[in-house]
């Protein structure tokens, strides 16, 4: 059982889309009810599998320990194997996954169109995330890597907004041109590496001893390089971040919840992965310019977020925001007072675990409102539509017409700006801690994101919620029972967590031990 | 001992927070008796806060409580939440527990009859909840936990009536100032951090204490002034003191609560708890902060109209004198002040909220909705009306404008008397300080009759809305009977002491001075401050004299015209000065508030229109231009020209070699001859 749990977790979601096929062949594809329900019970069923990996987890486990390791060969040839593990590390993102993905096929209870296809390419989305952050071998990391992107393409481009088509494509060049670059370094690491590898395990032993250069440039260096666009792409660092707000503004709820709660992460899970562990010289090297890009990201984000009048492109920019803390929090890794590194470090995973939380609810919240009022402007635009709304306010007094979904916005809005006793308090908190062992001006600069976070969250929430009702809206309906089993479990955790962190942090901690370890051992 | 101690302070902090539970939760259900449930639990409370303040009389020299636990740790890294209870959080945990529970009680009258009432009562639960984490916490990162939840609550509470925009935008603004120096208090706090090495008050004096920053006090200087950026926040010291005036859209009991007695006041009792890290440097920078709040605000107030923005900027102004306190030293003044005002102010803000209540009826009842009834100008008269609310309101009064036998008296004496010893001691400018500081109280005295006289006393400025006024129910008045009660001296001075001019007593017992671990001489202080007393005092009667007196011709014997001696003033701008209050929000709008939202809609335009569209996009058209040229060179050249082109000339040859073919023997014969010579040539040249 244990052996095939990471399996399961992967291959689940797998079978439930080949299932859909002999339901779409008795009952035609446009029967929605089949499809959801299928869906609904495979997810539900990896949750349960990854809760039971939690309870079974134990964070003192290396992976070449842990009993739900599975290592087989795969292409024996290419010593390519079949290689799963987990650790400290992976599981946050693992139970991240499990809980978002079952909650988006809730939230997507009421797609009509082609549901067959819909919720099959969902759960081939869900099967390739697991994937990601189940591989330890570089090259099937990398086969799921690419097997996510197809279906989030005709996720976004088939269910998506007006737009769709445009931000399809544009999603999906950016990430294949991020993507080039890792299939460099994959490449290289295998040939430079002796024995001839993709094991990230056995590769943190032999990346050390090359010493190759391409046309005078450490062919470590050019594969961390490699390694870090693939991965900016993702996170995504400034500037290669403009594909975020068009997808997630075009995308559909909970394609938007993906992206943002799981998608995002696998830059940054995939830099302390991947580049962190293998390359460490290179990590103490860039460690400033990673805080420096972290400072950026948390400014400009932020900055650009208070401009927007769309309230799911303010969302989008407040990840862009929120990633920065993660970044900042990894370069700590380099500071030499151990309590500074190992609040960046933690901080930074633990980041990616809340932002992931906190931004599904705030998405699933926009996509509420928006089922109900067609739009989602703060503020309508100039060249709207309807000439007479052009801008003006798109809501506004909402907080006596609709309490319960107010509340419920009001709570998402400060877990976002950073409240404490909500959980993203912990992690930003610690992020800056650790970056201001090692970088005090940086990560002054960086505090400035505590106030403008809380601006546009802050203004929004006025002008949509506070004020005289706008009698637009006097039918508007409260959320209803299948929304509240959207929110419930993740205002249960994001509360949780941020009045008890530990039981996440002794899970987190001593998989960055380890990883900070080995950084340090090169300074 | 301890764990019953501990278990009283658990109660003591979470009763709070179950009212807010239980009546957010089943609000609706329980409906107009949720006063019940919150002030079932806010007794208990306040019963627990007394018990607890039992022992401040019980001298060990030890806190009376001090306790933690671990909250996380990832090995080097760790968290600890925890509990230090000494005098002052004792005493500051009987005022908030007290405060707020008159504040419940007289908000079943005040809010009688609200749409959102059990949610009223609940947003109260979790603000004393919040605040009694400040006051008990044993290390900054939890005083900082609890610093922004009291923010949260205070959001809430000021933007209760969230429907009028002016509510709304005043709990945003309430909210983000306070970031602003929660930023420089965060960034305080890690330096201390990585400096010594926990965040646990005791441990940072005692980090100080043997040198941690020996050689570099600098450091400290600045983290001081950095964890002080807090208290400037959420104490409202200039500069960021614009958002509290603005904070009375809230209801007044929370005005009373929140923004006069508890909440505002966490800044100083903040600057108490780290007094013995705050180096001379830090602190004279605090001093100068105090002094120029104290005396802003006073001027503000004597132009005001809104009986609650009086209220407000005098508030913002005795705050101002408790961190100038703090700053010269007058360590045990500072918070003694800090206590008297909590009973006076909050008693002056109910007192106002009895009026408005009353006016607002009266107002409501003619079906009035234009008229004010905060406007002091609508009032006059009322003391035969509202004889209760008028007697309680001249007590605090009284208090507020030290003259003796009242509260005030004694710790603004005191105040006064450690910014002369100041003066004494260092020379140079800071004579400022005790400027300020008896400027601000003439000025106190002058605005706070000025407001007695226009609210209670004249003719009515409307007969009509006079005739309606009545006298607020028992729930609102018999709080303020008990405040007026506790504005007198003799509570603070009992047992020691019942002489009215002698601040001796159980308080000054058991907030004896305090060693500093940063380099400041108390003993110095406490002797100049001793020696400043007799001075301080016969100044400080003089200038409450002369502040009463002057109110008293302005307003009262109408000697002078109020409207006329403002028109001089308003020659040099001075009248608009103080009623535009410094201009201080337009400049705050102007240099920074516009000018950001610009560079944001800037930032959005680089982003979105230029950055992604142009350059990105570019990146795309690029790739498409190239494509398309390479496939126009790939088919019209390439494939039509070199290709085709074999197929052309291949098709020309064809088509006249086949000429050849004619079918005539004797031509292929020839034809071969011909083709086995030139081999046989070739050949032979090789």
């Amino acid at each position: 059982m244990e052996s095939s749990i990471l399996t399961l977790l992967i291959f689940v979601p797998v079978a439930g889309a080949v299932l859909m096929l002999p339901f779409a062949m008795l009952y035609g594809k446009e029967n929605a009810h089949y499809y959801k329900w299928i869906a609904a019970i495979t997810t539900g069923i990896q949750l349960i599998l990854a809760g039971i990996l939690y309870l079974n987890f134990d964070p003192a486990l290396s992976i070449a320990e842990s009993p739900f390791t599975v290592q087989m060969n795969w292409i024996a040839h290419f010593n390519i194997q079949y290689f799963l593990g987990v650790d400290g590390l992976s599981i946050p993102m693992v139970l991240l996954t499990a809980l978002l993905s079952f909650i988006c096929i809730i939230s997507s209870w009421k797609i009509e169109k082609q549901a067959l296809g819909y919720f099959s390419l969902f759960l081939l989305l869900d099967a390739g995330m697991m994937g990601v952050f189940l591989s330890m071998d570089f090259f099937l990391f990398y086969i799921f890597w690419e097997v996510m992107l197809l279906p989030m393409y005709f996720l976004i481009g088939i269910w998506g907004g007006p737009k769709r088509m445009y931000a399809a494509i544009k999603f999906f060049l950016y990430t294949l041109f991020g993507s080039v670059f890792m299939l460099l370094a994959l490449l290289a690491l295998y040939y430079y590496s002796d024995p001839h590898t993709f094991s990230l395990i056995t590769l943190i032993h032999t990346v050390g001893s090359i010493d190759a250069e391409i046309w005078g440039i450490s062919v470590k260096y050019l594969i961390w390089i490699s390694l870090f666009i693939g991965f900016a792409i993702k996170v995504p660092i400034v500037p290669f971040h403009t594909w975020l707000p068009l997808a997630h503004v075009e995308a559909p709820t909970a394609i938007s919840v993906i992206l943002a709660g799981v998608l995002l992460k696998m830059g940054t899970y995939g830099l302390l992965r991947i580049s962190y562990p293998l390359l460490p010289g290179e990590v103490v090297n860039f460690a400033y310019m990673l805080a420096v890009l972290g400072v950026i990201n948390i400014i400009w984000g932020a900055t650009n977020a208070i401009a927007q009048i769309d309230m799911k492109k303010m969302v989008a920019y407040s990840s862009v925001s929120h990633m920065g803390y993660v970044l900042l929090g990894m370069a700590a890794v380099i500071s030499d007072s151990p309590a500074g590194a190992q609040a960046g470090m933690n901080g930074a995973v633990m980041q990616m675990f809340n932002h992931g939380t906190i931004t599904a609810m705030l998405f699933l919240l926009v996509g509420m409102i928006y089922e109900r009022a067609h739009h989602r402007w703060i503020i309508f635009p100039n060249d709207y539509e309807k000439p007479e709304l052009a801008g003006q306010q798109g809501f506004g007094g909402l907080g006596a017409k609709v309490p319960v979904y107010t509340g419920f916005v009001a709570f998402a809005f400060f877990a976002g700006l950073g409240l404490p006793a909500l959980s993203g308090f912990i992690s930003e908190a610690m992020c800056f801690i650790g970056g201001f062992s090692v970088f005090r001006t940086l990560t002054i600069i960086g505090t400035l994101g505590i106030l403008l976070n809380a601006i546009y969250f802050l203004r929004a929430y006025q002008r949509i919620f506070l004020g005289p009702l706008n009698e637009a809206y006097k039918d508007l309906t409260d959320i209803s029972h299948r929304e509240l089993f959207t929110l419930i479990p993740l205002v249960v955790l994001i509360l949780f967590l941020g009045v008890y962190p530990a039981p996440l942090l002794d899970m987190i901690s001593p998989a960055m031990d380890g990883i900070i370890k080995i950084v340090q051992s090169v300074i | 001992m301890e764990n019953y101690s501990t278990t009283l302070a658990l109660l003591n902090l979470f009763l709070p927070l179950l009212s807010f539970v239980i009546l957010i939760f089943f609000g609706k259900k329980i409906g107009n008796a949720a006063h019940w449930v919150a002030l079932v639990l806010i007794s208990i409370t306040l019963g627990i806060a007394i018990s607890i303040f039992a022992n401040v009389f019980v001298n060990t020299g030890l806190p009376i409580l001090e306790t933690s636990v671990p909250w996380f740790s990832t090995g080097s890294f760790s968290i600890s939440l925890g509990f230090l209870i000494n005098n002052e959080a004792a005493i500051m945990l009987l005022v908030v527990a007290l405060i707020s529970f008159l504040v419940h009680f007289y908000s079943v009258g005040y809010m009688k009859g609200d749409p959102r009432y059990s949610r009223y009562f609940a947003y109260l639960g979790i603000f004393t909840f919040s605040m009694n984490g400040i006051v008990l916490a044993d290390s900054l990162i939890m005083m900082y936990i609890f610093w922004e939840l009291v923010g949260l609550s205070s959001y809430l509470l000021i933007g209760f009536w969230f429907e009028k925009e002016s509510a709304a935008n005043a709990c945003k603004k309430a909210f983000l100032t306070n970031r602003v120096g929660d930023i420089g208090m965060f960034i305080g706090i890690m330096i201390l951090f990585f400096t010594i090495g926990t965040f646990q008050i005791n441990g940072l004096v005692e980090g100080v204490h043997n040198g941690a920053f020996a050689g570099n006090m600098n450091l400290l200087t600045i983290a001081g002034i950095l964890v002080f950026m807090g208290a400037v926040g959420k104490s409202a010291q200039f500069p960021l003191h614009i958002w509290l005036p603005d904070a009375m859209e809230g209801p007044t009991p929370v005005s009373a609560l929140i923004h006069a007695a508890t909440m505002v006041a966490a800044g100083v009792y903040m600057v108490v708890r780290i007094f013995p890290i705050l180096t001379p440097g830090a602190l004279e920078f605090i001093a100068v902060v105090g002094g120029i709040t104290a005396i802003m605000a006073a001027i503000i107030a004597i132009t005001q109209n809104d009986i609650k923005r009086v209220l407000a900027y005098s508030t913002v102004s005795q705050l101002g004198y408790m961190i100038m306190a703090l700053g010269v030293g007058a360590y045990q003044a500072g918070f003694f002040h800090l206590t008297t005002h909590a009973m006076f102010k909050a008693c002056l803000f109910l007192c106002s909220g009895s009026v408005i209540h009353a006016m607002h009826h009266a107002l409501h009842k003619l079906k009035d909705h234009d008229t004010d009834p905060q406007d002091m100008s609508n009032m006059g008269g009322l003391r035969d009306k509202m004889p209760i609310t008028f007697w309680a309101m001249l007590i605090a009064t009284l208090a507020i404008s030290g003259v003796p036998f009242f509260s005030g008296f004694l710790s603004k004496d005191a105040i006064l008397a450690g910014t002369l010893s100041y003066y004494h001691l260092h020379h140079g400018w800071t004579i400022f300080l005790p400027i300020a500081g008896f400027g601000a109280a003439v000025i106190t005295a002058f605005y706070m009759f000025r407001l007695i006289f226009l609210t209670f006393f004249g003719k009515p400025a409307n007969e009509k809305v006079y005739a309606h006024i009545h006298e607020s129910p028992f729930q609102m008045t018999f709080p303020l009977i008990l405040l007026a009660g506790l504005s007198f001296a003799l509570f603070f001075t009992l047992p020691l002491s019942v002489n009215p001019i002698d601040n001796h007593g159980w308080f000054t017992e058991a907030v004896p001075m305090i060693e500093n671990a940063a380099g400041l001489d108390m003993h110095a202080v406490e002797e100049g401050i001793h020696h400043a007393h007799y001075t301080a005092m016969g100044i400080s009667l003089t200038v409450a004299a002369i502040g009463i007196l002057l109110a008293v011709l302005f307003y009262l014997l109408r000697k002078v015209d109020a409207a006329k001696v403002a028109g001089v003033a308003n020659k040099l701008g001075l009248y608009n000065l103080s009623f535009n209050k410094f201009y201080i929000d337009e400049i705050y709008n102007f240099i920074i508030y516009k000018p950001f939202l610009t560079i944001s809609w800037l930032c959005s335009k680089l982003d979105w229109d230029v950055y992604d569209q142009k350059f990105v996009d570019g990146w795309g058209w690029l790739t498409l231009k190239l494509s398309d040229k390479s496939g126009e060179v790939d088919y019209n050249w390439l494939d039509q020209k070199v290709v085709d082109g074999f197929g052309k000339i291949t098709q020309y040859f064809g088509k006249n070699l086949k000429l050849t073919q004619n079918g005539v023997v004797q031509n292929y014969l020839l034809g071969g001859m011909l083709g086995v010579l030139l081999l046989i040539i070739l050949i032979q040249q090789f």
